[in-house]
């Protein structure tokens, strides 16, 4: 079977009839626009999360905040510290923190009881600043939290910013909206004499969008001071509130994950006239793009003489190995599916380094162009689509014979019971990967699992235990 | 540090630091996944569905498969009849299941959705089923849920058709794994009684690796035997919190009459099982069980002197504290805190069930603890500032404590996040309560071990 033999037949018999239009092949007869960005279907199992999920991915690592999630305790419960993304300094942001709204705070309202909860929160932990998150019920119960957390700021003389994050008006990207303007609130400089905008730290960056996943934020910055550029803050990984305020005296915004911060550049663009570019330090071919443009972007020759010098060292120090790598996994196949577009982007490139075709690519979120841009990179033959159920996957994966998914939480044992190796490339990430480590993080992860003799068991018991043997 | 717990303990009233419970249509789902070609389906907004896959893929490291009515705003301000409609129409037409088992949200809740009225006026394929459960997370918690869901199993399949009933016997399990189901089924089979264990999530959330992708994995309770428990000569709910309220129901329904036991977690509780099972049908045990309670016995002995005296602190669902306790108690540990996050009460009857049943236990053994249903992982850590423990036991949430005060950490209950394993092998039944006997040993002789001084380090212990 040739992965560029387009076969439409493989979606027309047996999938849902309102899927087809979100699921296509490269190179097809049939269509190359996707649609996407459109709501899920009742009645089917997406992969997809709310909202408040959405926001609290943003948020969570403001470390030295109070995360109080108004609402039912299941909303607090799953989103304890399952994010992974990893503090240098406070570990407040790792609690869980809920009203746990009982029946009668929904007859009657759980304003009261949201005041109180923040005023005993101050209390006994004097962060600087305390997000409040909107959940389903809190959105249709009306309770006035703008109000409420006014009060409470004035009260204790602090930041208590709501974040309007109700699980039914929209999906993920609207909490990432959310996320992005209580950050607002937060940076927004309070005193009436704005600081002189963006002039005065020449060199100073903004990184967005790295939520310091294992520590991803620390290599990146690393990067950045050794060709002479200071990060002024990180959005938001391993951000404190008072680092956070001072991100308008920076000179330029870069963003890694622009689904979630795109909006937030755009309007400390229009806010601080800080104009903003977009990175990517997934793969060794997008770091090193990324490191040449932010060096470009300063006009400033010996930066970008230490760029060259920086790639060429990390280069060099880890091509042995992403070459030892390259020879155990060319021609494997991969299957990917994530929940943004530009991740799925970056993947497909780190699979063409180590020699991986992709056979199918998916996302949760991914917008218009994002797929655009991933039909113009993929191979012939790949299956693309977006929003995407269980069933759909497995019968990718099987039918397009991949031996490894990437793809988050609710993937791996999926891709396992099929005897498919899997990485994770979300937030139970263990290893970081970003920039060139990164990079050789990743091809040991797909190795480790693509080579592991465990799959020499698993593919046998199709037929039956001992079937293989 | 992970260290955000101060000593001295304030009053609270303003909500919760650290639950010690989660939402019922989390346990809503466990429970509909333990009947055979059933596919869950969450009534609300796709975000908590998510949670819920999510959280128990974690548990057990098994994909789960959930539908959802994936409310938009229109959905919330004029309910989500239509959304209902729609799912149940694609959920057979596209992954035909024998039964649907809708749960709602706080959402659907709140807006107050007409779950029976909307299935009723459904197009429900010929033969399928649909069955619900309210599940409002603002009460009870995933230990309510799962007890909702099982009764929504009673009232929606259980069928009592003749006057005579046969002799089997049903057995509620409770919110545990699917290892501890399949032993209590092998202590019931090894009794030579008939029986229906319902729901059953052994063989669904255990499934074997075979290379493919089930959407529905062979095991689980068959729909028409639950339809056959109404027919049953008696009901044994374990667990009063997670399987009571279905027995009674049943019982109401079916004329089936019920009793609620312990969770067979420990010597006595096990006992107390097989016991009952001996004295409603008269069976004889066999020896093959009285082989491993001599052992469990065995085992008991030769360790004890490393338990007793020693302080434990133990945290999770209330049906498996009980149990817990009991079995520490039996060792001559002291469990001086003993804290569930599920409000007591949760069958409309009085509060505080869980502290009275807990404390009467702490009386026999003339001991004192603090215990209490509706608190929290910041509370219970509180307690142990002020009160430290030799030992702590509990769900994955209680690293945090074991870390900050460098407790020996015994993995038990739901959710169990950052290990694996644990689905399969049971904690119930005498061989499980031999497990728990190692777990616990293990974690305190390693402690040992770690701590001593070279000179002190000892060969044999
Ligand atoms: S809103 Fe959803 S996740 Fe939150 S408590 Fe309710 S059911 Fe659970
Ligand atoms: S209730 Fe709403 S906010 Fe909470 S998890 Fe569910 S969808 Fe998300």
């Amino acid at each position: 079977m040739s992965a560029a033999v387009p076969n439409d037949q493989l979606i027309n018999d047996h999938l849902i009839e309102e899927r087809e239009s979100s699921i296509l092949i490269k190179g097809g007869q049939r269509k190359n626009q996707l649609k996407c960005d459109a709501d899920s279907i009742a009645g089917c199992i997406s992969q997809r999360a709310c909202v408040y999920c959405g926001a609290r991915v943003v948020l969570n690592p403001v470390t030295d905040a109070i995360h109080l999630v108004h609402g039912p305790i299941g909303c607090a419960s799953y989103t304890w510290d399952i994010r992974g993304s990893l503090s240098s300094g406070s570990e407040l942001y790792r609690n869980s923190f809920s009203t746990d709204l009982k029946e009668n705070d929904i007859i009657f309202g759980g304003e009261k009881k949201l005041a109180r909860a923040i005023d005993e929160l101050v209390q006994k932990y004097k962060a600087p600043v305390v997000f409040v998150y909107a959940t389903c019920v809190v959105g249709v119960i009306g309770d006035d939290l703008e109000a409420v957390c006014k009060k409470a700021a004035q009260k204790h003389g602090i930041q208590v910013i709501p974040v309007q994050s109700s699980g039914f008006i929209g999906n993920k990207s609207a909490g990432y909206r959310a996320a992005c303007d209580a950050l607002l609130r937060l940076i927004e400089p309070r005193s009436a004499a704005r600081p002189p905008v963006n002039k005065y730290r020449i060199k100073s960056i903004n990184y967005l969008g790295d939520f310091n996943l294992a520590g991803e934020a620390w290599i990146i910055t690393e990067y950045l001071r050794q060709i002479g550029v200071e990060v002024n803050v990180v959005f938001t990984g391993d951000s404190k509130c008072n680092n956070l305020q001072k991100a308008p005296g920076a000179a330029l915004n870069i963003i890694q994950c622009a689904g979630s911060m795109a909006y937030l550049a755009q309007r400390m663009e229009e806010l601080y006239g800080i104009p903003y570019m977009r990175v990517s330090f997934l793969g060794l071919e997008d770091t090193s793009a990324s490191l040449r443009s932010i060096a470009a972007f300063f006009k400033d020759l010996q930066m970008q003489r230490r760029a060259e010098e920086l790639i060429r060292r990390e280069t060099v120090a880890v091509k042995p190995q992403m070459e030892g790598y390259r020879a155990k996994l060319r021609h494997k196949k991969a299957a990917i599916y994530v929940g943004g577009g530009f991740k799925a982007i970056s993947l497909i490139k780190q699979f063409r380094e180590l020699g991986i075709d992709v056979v199918m690519v998916g996302t949760q979120t991914g917008r218009e162009e994002d797929y655009q841009t991933l039909h113009h990179i993929a191979d012939n033959g790949t299956v693309i689509l977006d929003d995407a159920n269980p069933s759909e996957l497995e019968r990718f994966m099987t039918e397009k014979g991949a031996h490894l998914l990437v793809g988050g939480v609710k993937e791996r044992p999926l891709a396992y019971k099929l005897g498919v190796a899997f990485i994770d490339h979300n937030h139970d990430r263990k290893h970081p990967l970003s920039g060139y480590v990164g990079a050789v993080n990743f091809a040991r992860e797909v190795h480790d699992t693509v080579c592991s003799p465990v799959w020499k068991y698993a593919r046998g018991s199709g037929g039956g235990i001992y079937a293989g043997s | 540090m992970l260290d955000c717990t101060p000593k001295e303990i304030i009053k609270r009233s303003g909500g919760v630091i650290n639950p010690a419970k989660t939402c019922q249509p989390i346990g809503a789902m466990y429970a509909a996944l333990g009947i055979h070609n059933c596919l869950p389906h969450s009534h609300g907004s796709q975000g908590c569905c998510a949670y819920h896959r999510s959280h128990l893929t974690r548990h057990f490291r098994e994909p789960v498969m959930a539908t959802t009515s994936s409310f938009t705003e229109g959905a919330s301000v004029f309910g989500g009849g239509g959304n209902l409609k729609t799912a149940i129409k694609n959920v057979f037409a596209i992954y035909n299941p024998d039964v649907m088992a809708v749960h709602t949200t706080c959402l659907s809740e709140t807006i107050g959705d007409d779950i029976p009225t909307l299935i009723k006026s459904a197009e429900v394929p010929e033969g399928k089923v649909v069955i619900h459960a309210n599940t409002p997370s603002y009460q009870g918690s995933h230990i309510t849920g799962f007890s909702n869901m099982v009764k929504g199993m009673v009232d929606y399949l259980a069928r009592s058709d003749t006057d005579e009933k046969k002799e089997q016997v049903n057995i509620i399990p409770g919110f545990i794994n699917p290892g501890d189901m399949r032993e209590i089924k092998r202590l019931v089979s090894k009794m030579g009684i008939k029986f229906i264990m319902f729901p059953d999530t052994s063989g669904v959330m255990d499934s074997p690796m075979t290379g493919k992708f089930h959407m529905f994995p062979a095991g689980g309770a068959r729909v028409e035997d639950i339809r056959d428990t109404g027919n049953s000569r008696l009901t044994i709910a374990l667990g009063y919190y997670a399987s009571s309220n279905p027995a009674h129901q049943l019982e109401r329904n079916c004329r089936v009459p019920a009793m609620t036991i312990k969770t067979p977690i420990g010597i006595k509780a096990t006992d107390d099982l097989l016991m009952t099972l001996r004295g409603k049908f008269t069976r004889e045990i066999p020896y093959e069980l009285e082989e491993e309670r001599g052992q469990l016995v065995d085992v008991m002995t030769d360790t004890h002197h490393h338990f007793y005296g020693k302080k434990v602190a133990i945290f999770g669902d209330p049906d498996i504290l009980t149990g817990l306790t009991e079995f520490v108690l039996s060792l001559g540990m002291r469990p001086v805190h003993v804290l569930t996050g599920t409000p007591g009460g949760t069958l409309g009857g009085p509060q505080g069930i869980f502290e009275k049943e807990i404390n009467e236990m702490l009386a026999a053994a003339r001991l004192e603890g603090r215990v209490k249903a509706a608190g929290d992982l910041f509370e219970l850590h509180q307690w142990i500032k002020n009160e430290p423990v030799d030992l702590l036991m509990g769900n994955t949430y209680g690293k945090y404590i074991a870390r900050a005060e460098d407790i020996p950490f015994v993995r038990v209950g739901f959710p169990i996040l950052d290990r694996s394993t644990h689905p399969y092998l049971p904690i119930v039944g005498y061989r499980g309560a031999m497990r728990l006997v190692e777990m616990i040993s293990n974690a305190l002789l390693d402690r040992q071990d770690r701590d001593a001084a070279d000179e002190d380090l000892e060969l044999v212990m």
